[in-house]
């Protein structure tokens, strides 16, 4: 079986660039989380009844009486806002390093329709339990559909299976919630496989040339993501044991009721900048639009971005516009989970401009009318380098590559 | 010849054990959760709590069923004749030997409480029927007498007795107490 081959090739002997920084180790703890998520899921569906009479009885019932239950559901629900996390760290990453440039726009659209997989994943959980936040996210999200034209009700009418949210709603996001984590994990495969099909991206963003530039995948990349993965699983830990419903909603601990709408309607955190960008733009459709384009530009990145430079190291303007992009998803973010008035919609208009003007204005001129700085010979040079102060004069040749 | 090199444990030595072994107890920590949470749950254990049985509504003669952590359990209050029937049998003779008074409380051996699944293939075997007027197991004949023990057909032992206990002449509590572990 080619398999033990495989593995060996691909992460043992993998040449992987030197100089390689922490940023680069958050693949690897998406994976683990991507793993920790399906087996506490599975875990969790040998008690879950998903039926509106009982399901919110059955999650109360794992966290109750379910042996460990309590700790398999906090594990599952504060790991989806880790997976988020995780996944929004490694996005910005390849952002700022320019990972997306070519050769690697597939692995970045690749990694687009993991982040569209992974919401829509994570919006059918939330439904899971129903509770009052569980049902009204479920209206809202699905009568997003109702904007467009001609055909939206009868689409929301086959999404919910019924005249409303209910029973067939439920019980299809359940089916569909244990599906798609294994269609992730399939992209996941893919992305991997385009991955080294061009080799990884560095932080000085130039291709390795000789050997010098790159060392064996194990022991260096395995023990320095397994040290961050470390790290990583305190914070989780950390949420889990000690303030496991921080992240959440209280209200969700309301049983669901189709009569009485909550006062704040708000997603978890690692929706609410999209769902600034909804509710920022006041026409019903354009403002679906905007939140279905928002992740979809994503997807044209590599295309917008004109400089061949890649990395922000050696882009003195573009880290600027970038620090500022990070803070405007941040502050839309904060803006998604306040309401809808006064100062917070002058705010989240400005920020939505400014999110579509950084894919469609700022890159694109940037990159021809940047004077960006002068890329090292290779990573072993860069690499050595490193550790001087900015003004000292170049080391000695003495070391100096071969070839 | 090769020079066999005794030396002492080095510190590389200490530290890969040391890792191995905080690992080993690491992954006990992670799996243990998992496969516990297949164990019956709170709710199960309590929904199988003793329970208390009236006797005195059953004639001599009959054969009441109940049920207790979700298993049938015949409860027979036995006549004169079946008494004698089950006792003077020579128990080496049987094919699950073991003497009536080992599956009767002693002083209530009119009184006869076993767990009516077939040690065969688990159907509930039908009441006062039989050869022996015990009970016959309609999946494959299965035949067993007034003490629930098999004679006859491919069960390959006694049908089981309960935890119970007489808590008065009329009562009795299947179910020990204090059994609430898993």
């Amino acid at each position: 079986m080619p398999v033990a081959g495989l593995v060996y090739s691909s992460f043992v002997v993998y040449p992987t660039p030197r100089n390689l920084n922490y940023w680069w180790t958050f693949g690897a703890i998406l994976t683990f989380m991507l793993g920790v998520q399906i087996v506490t899921g599975v875990v969790l569906a040998m008690h879950y009844t998903p039926h509106v009479d009982f399901a919110f009885n059955s999650v109360e019932q794992i966290m109750r009486d379910v042996n460990y239950g309590w700790l398999l559901r906090y594990l599952h629900a504060n790991g989806a806002s880790m997976f988020f996390f995780a996944a929004y760290v490694h996005m910005f990453r390849g952002m700022y390093y320019g990972s997306y440039k070519e050769p690697r726009e597939v692995l970045w659209i690749l990694g687009v329709i993991i982040l569209l997989l992974m919401i829509m994943t994570g919006f059918m959980g939330y439904v899971l339990p129903w509770g009052q936040m569980s049902f009204w996210a479920a209206t809202v999200i699905t009568n997003l559909f109702s904007a467009i034209p001609l055909v939206g009700e009868s689409i929301v009418t086959w999404l919910w299976g019924g005249y409303a949210v209910g029973n067939p709603t439920l019980n299809r996001f359940y089916a569909l919630h244990y599906l798609l984590p294994f269609v992730i994990a399939g992209v996941v495969v893919l992305h991997i496989w385009a991955l080294h099909m061009v080799g990884q991206n560095n932080p000085d963003g130039i291709e390795p040339v000789t050997e010098r530039d790159t060392v064996a995948f194990t022991p260096y990349a395995t023990l320095k993501d397994a040290f961050l993965t470390i790290v990583f699983c305190i914070l989780f830990a950390w949420l889990v044991f000690y303030t496991p419903n921080y992240l959440g909603h209280s209200d969700n601990y309301i049983p669901a009721n189709p009569s009485v709408t909550p006062t704040h309607i708000v997603p978890e955190w690692y929706y609410l900048p999209f769902y600034a960008i909804l509710r920022a733009i006041p026409n019903k459709l354009l403002g679906v639009v905007a939140l279905g384009a928002s992740i979809v530009i994503l997807a044209f990145l590599p295309w917008l971005d004109t400089s061949p430079v890649r990395s922000a190291r050696y882009r003195p303007l573009y880290r600027q516009f970038f620090w500022l992009f990070f803070i405007v998803c941040v502050g839309l973010g904060w803006l998604g989970s306040k309401p809808p008035e006064g100062a917070y919609v002058l705010l989240a208009r400005i920020f939505t401009a400014y999110y579509f003007a950084y894919f469609l204005i700022i890159l694109p001129v940037l990159g021809r009318v940047e004077k960006t700085k002068p890329l090292p010979a290779s990573i072993s040079q860069a690499v050595l380098r490193q550790g001087l102060p900015a003004g000292a004069p170049a080391p000695a040749p003495g070391g100096t590559p071969r070839a | 010849m090769t020079a066999i090199a005794t030396t002492e444990p080095t510190r590389r030595d200490f530290l890969y054990i040391a890792t191995g072994t905080v690992a080993a107890i690491g992954t006990a920590g992670v799996l243990w959760p998992l496969i516990a949470q297949m164990n019956p749950d709170a709710s199960t254990i309590a929904a199988g709590a003793p329970v208390e049985v009236d006797l005195s509504p059953v004639p001599e003669g009959q054969t009441i069923k109940v049920f207790w952590r979700s298993k049938p359990i015949f409860i027979a209050h036995r006549t004169k004749k079946q008494i004698e029937d089950a006792q003077k049998v020579d128990v080496a003779k049987l094919p699950d030997p073991q003497p009536d008074s080992a599956r009767v409380k002693p002083g209530h051996d009119q009184w006869q409480v076993l767990i009516a699944i077939c040690t065969h293939l688990g159907c509930i075997p039908l009441a006062e029927q039989g050869p022996y007027d015990g009970y016959f197991c309609p999946c494959h004949g299965s035949v067993y007498d007034t003490s629930g023990r098999i004679r006859q057909g491919p069960a390959p032992a006694n049908l089981a007795l309960p935890p119970y206990e007489f808590i008065s002449d009329t009562k009795i509590r299947i179910g020990a107490t204090g059994s609430a572990a898993a």
